[in-house]
């Protein structure tokens, strides 16, 4: 009976590691080197007390505390600052972790069919999924012990053993918790893609409903998963208590996924699948419509993102004065001009910074041209009445839009969130005009990109060398003290930074120029080239 | 009237020579079976013809155009169903079938109704969910709702059932009696015996014969099945003569064809009971090209593409 069910699950954890044996510690290093950087950066920033407490307030406010959750703000010590602002997130990168992997070792594999193969041998019947939940389970341990004895390593005198072990087990906890979610919605869901959307809908659900609860109705942060990481208050009062929930909610998943995926057959689904659409809508028939409905929800989120990255910088802004002072480093990074207030002169720093990440989807959205090409798919556009200008054409209208409407959705955040923590909020153009004017650098990356697609489709991706090369040199030029044309070799060097450097037009006219330069070049190299297949 | 033309195709892969002087036409009206192992340049050559790669030499047309650069205004009167068809995962068949029908142009939804139900295909599937045959069902609808001039036919019943298969020859045959013209490349050589009015045998980028299934079959050999009353002697010393075994009392061998005059006139010495002759199959056929050629091939070294 046993062996109907379980047998060889030890055997396909082994299989499991082996295919996972880079992965698994590239996550693991990933997290813990995130995880051990801060503290001892917060060591060089914040090293006295008074500037954790100036910090300790710049955190009280709504917006912050919706962001990164609560924790014992009047007893602001490193350890305290450093599991208040940093668990919460890395608890969600784990949780989008376990979501990722589970779901690539149960549904992923039974959806290409693999599983059908395994399930051909004789193995039992539920030893992929135990199999799966066990090697995870072990990971998470191993994890949580990494980043317990880490901080604790690091030496820094707020950070205890017990808490240091219970910040591991926070991220552990949090880690199986979500294996057995996804294992829960692998069970679900007929497909990987379903099954990786809901689960990470109920990440974010929990972020959200315990965002709301942290500033509203204490109610709310109880009932969401991550609203408990908040309560364990690391390096505070060390509450043991929600990791002991965790582990129960998890052994609760974990049995009704075994049960769930007991009582259905092979390759279904219990959640029906509906049926699609039988005829293309209007808006499907043409290259830049297929183009926006396979790039929709990569926009929409992107979105959504960039709207958050320009709140939660906004929602500093208010602070900021207090926060500066005497902290040298924060200094030197902004660019020290005279006459302007260190709100203005953040501002624009950030704007930057935003308008370097929105450039990011822009050029993803181009990319995507080359993704398609190399998934074989380009040949059923280019075999129709369909030319290789109108095609690349296409691309690059949805690329452009995409790049306006997210630096459009990062100005805007930014100014929402500066109005309600500002005494003297600057005009809505004026914020919008500080973000629009990066638009030309945006058209050149988007541009550079075109030009690779023309010409060198295998290197695609040096482009994200280049937006990487940016932003290291302009956020953190100041900081090596390089010197200027370092950043001038990078499009987002050239813009006025506005509002503490004036309007010129000729560098915006002048890289406009280059990006129309590039995608005529561009453009020609993709007419003449053979297309991958 | 030839609708397409090659003339001296050559095409190159950095050093790889992938068509090495490819040269045949397809009639307006015919069905052209386009044959060879894997790895012998028909997709390549028909990639070129779609103007997707570009030719390092020779002359390609299509209806008088240029394959390369009048890509576009051709591809209006072209249909093409890949052997491997790629769709995005999360459209539905219809959605693809639809947006495929609107970008070549022309619009024909009895037409499109009409081959979903034959083809019997679910159009509401998203395509991740389709197996390589549905998959293929959705290009197939695609072309043969077009109302094209040109169909060009990449291996395109690799993952049809034997049902399907079937559909799929009548619409090869019902484009055929609307004039239509068809370029069909295949490894099932009975669809291709059954369907074209010429076949041209493409091996190492090559074109090794060319011509109609008659004249083909001229140059090789015929099977015959004998009964006589007297037993045949000599039989061996006759030029021509391959392969002979007996059976039953009956003797059954391969005679080249120029040669069949002088073994019937020796044979009918012996009085005859039973002959049965049956033409060489397209396999037969393909088999000695492939055979003679694959003897050569062992000093010359694999093929790198696939």
């Amino acid at each position: 009976m046993i062996d109907m069910i379980f047998k060889h699950t030890g055997l396909l954890s082994r299989l499991l590691l082996r295919r996972d044996r880079f992965r698994i510690p590239l996550w693991m290093i990933g997290i813990g080197f995130f995880t051990f950087i801060v503290p001892v950066a917060f060591t060089e920033l914040y090293g006295t007390q008074a500037q954790r407490d100036v910090m300790a307030q710049t955190m009280e406010n709504p917006a912050m505390i919706a962001m990164v959750g609560t924790h014992d703000l009047s007893n602001y010590t490193l350890g305290v600052m450093t599991a208040h602002q940093m668990l919460l997130m890395t608890a969600v990168v784990v949780g989008l972790m376990s979501i990722l992997l589970v779901t690539r070792h149960t549904r992923e594999e039974e959806e290409d069919g693999r599983v059908e193969l395994i399930r051909s041998l004789p193995v039992g019947r539920l030893s992929n999924l135990n199999a799966t939940l066990f090697v995870y389970t072990g990971v998470y341990i191993l994890l949580a012990l990494l980043i317990g004895f880490g901080l604790f390593a690091l030496n820094i005198e707020s950070m205890d053993l017990e808490g240091s072990l219970l910040y591991g087990a926070t991220l552990g906890a949090t880690g199986i918790l979500f294996a057995g979610v996804t294992a829960l919605f692998a069970q679900a869901c007929e497909t990987s893609r379903g099954t990786i959307g809901f689960s990470i809908a109920i990440l974010l659900i929990a972020y959200i409903v315990r965002g709301i609860g942290d500033v509203s109705t204490d109610f709310l942060s109880w009932i969401s998963p991550l609203g408990w990481i908040s309560k364990t208050e690391v390096y505070g009062s060390n509450n043991w208590w929600p990791i002991r929930l965790m582990i129960v909610v998890s052994l609760i998943l974990f049995i009704l996924a075994n049960y769930l995926n007991a009582r259905r057959d092979l390759e279904s689904g219990l959640l029906p699948s509906k049926p699609g659409r039988k005829y293309a809508s209007a808006m499907l028939q043409s290259p830049i419509g297929l183009g926006l409905r396979l790039q929709r929800t990569g926009i929409i989120s992107w979105a959504v993102g960039m709207f958050l990255i320009g709140v939660s910088y906004g929602s500093v802004l208010g602070d900021l004065d207090s926060f500066f002072e005497g902290n040298d480093l924060m200094q030197q990074m902004l660019a020290s001009a005279q006459g302007y207030t260190v709100t203005e002169q953040f501002m624009s720093m950030i704007m930057m910074i935003s308008a370097i990440i929105a450039a990011i989807p822009a050029v993803m959205s181009m990319n995507r041209l080359y993704g398609e090409e190399k998934k074989a798919r380009i040949e059923h556009l280019l075999v129709r009445a369909v030319s290789r200008t109108k095609l690349m054409g296409s691309f690059l209208v949805i690329s452009a839009i995409n790049g306006f409407v997210m630096l459009s959705f990062a100005a805007i955040g930014m100014w929402a969130a500066s109005i309600s923590v500002l005494d003297e909020p600057l005009s809505f153009g004026a914020v919008y005009g500080m973000g629009l004017v990066y638009y030309p650098a945006i058209l050149v990356m988007i541009s550079v990109a075109i030009l690779m697609i023309g010409y060198q489709p295998k290197f695609v991706s040096f482009n994200w060398l280049y937006v990487f090369y940016t932003f290291i040199v302009l956020y953190m030029g100041g900081l090596f003290q390089l010197s200027d044309w370092y950043g001038k070799l990078s499009p987002f060097g050239h813009i006025p930074k506005l509002p503490i450097e004036e309007m010129t037009w000729t560098p915006m006219l002048v890289l406009a120029g280059i990006a129309v330069v590039l995608s005529v070049i561009g453009f020609i190299g993709y007419n003449r080239r053979d297309m991958k297949c | 009237m030839s609708v397409l033309q090659i003339k001296d195709l050559t095409k190159k892969f950095g050093k790889f020579t992938a068509l090495n002087g490819v040269n045949f036409e397809v009639n307006e009206g015919e069905v052209f079976g386009f044959i060879g192992p894997n790895g012998a340049g028909k997709s390549t050559t028909i990639r070129i013809l779609l103007g997707i790669l570009k030719a390092t030499e020779g002359e390609v047309e299509i209806f008088g155009k240029d394959a390369w650069s009048d890509a576009v205004e051709l591809h209006k009167r072209i249909a093409y169903v890949p052997g491997d068809v790629n769709l995005w995962p999360n459209l539905t068949g219809g959605e693809v079938i639809d947006l495929f029908v609107k970008l070549r142009g022309g619009n024909d939804t009895g037409r499109r109704e009409e081959l979903i139900k034959r083809f019997d295909l679910d159009p509401s599937k998203k395509c991740r969910t389709y197996s390589k045959g549905n998959r293929q069902k959705v290009a197939l609808v695609a072309a043969f709702s077009s109302n094209a001039d040109l169909y060009i036919l990449d291996e395109p019943t690799s993952g049809l059932d034997p049902l399907m298969e079937q559909i799929f020859q009548q619409c090869v045959q019902e484009a055929k009696e609307a004039g239509k013209s068809i370029l069909l490349s295949s490894h099932i050589l009975s669809e291709v015996e059954q369907l074209c009015d010429r076949v041209g045998i493409i091996r190492h980028g090559q074109m090794i014969e060319t011509g109609s299934l008659n004249e083909l079959r001229h140059l090789t050999r015929m099977n015959l099945l004998l009964e006589t009353k007297e037993p045949i002697t000599q039989l061996h010393e006759l030029n021509g003569i391959h392969a002979i075994t007996e059976k039953d009392g009956a003797l059954s061998f391969q005679v080249d064809t120029e040669q069949l005059d002088t073994v019937i006139k020796h044979v009918s010495q012996f009085g005859i009971i039973k002959l049965e002759s049956t033409p060489p199959t397209l396999e037969d056929l393909f088999m000695r090209h492939y055979e003679k050629k694959g003897q050569k091939e062992q000093n010359q070294g694999g093929n790198p593409n696939d």
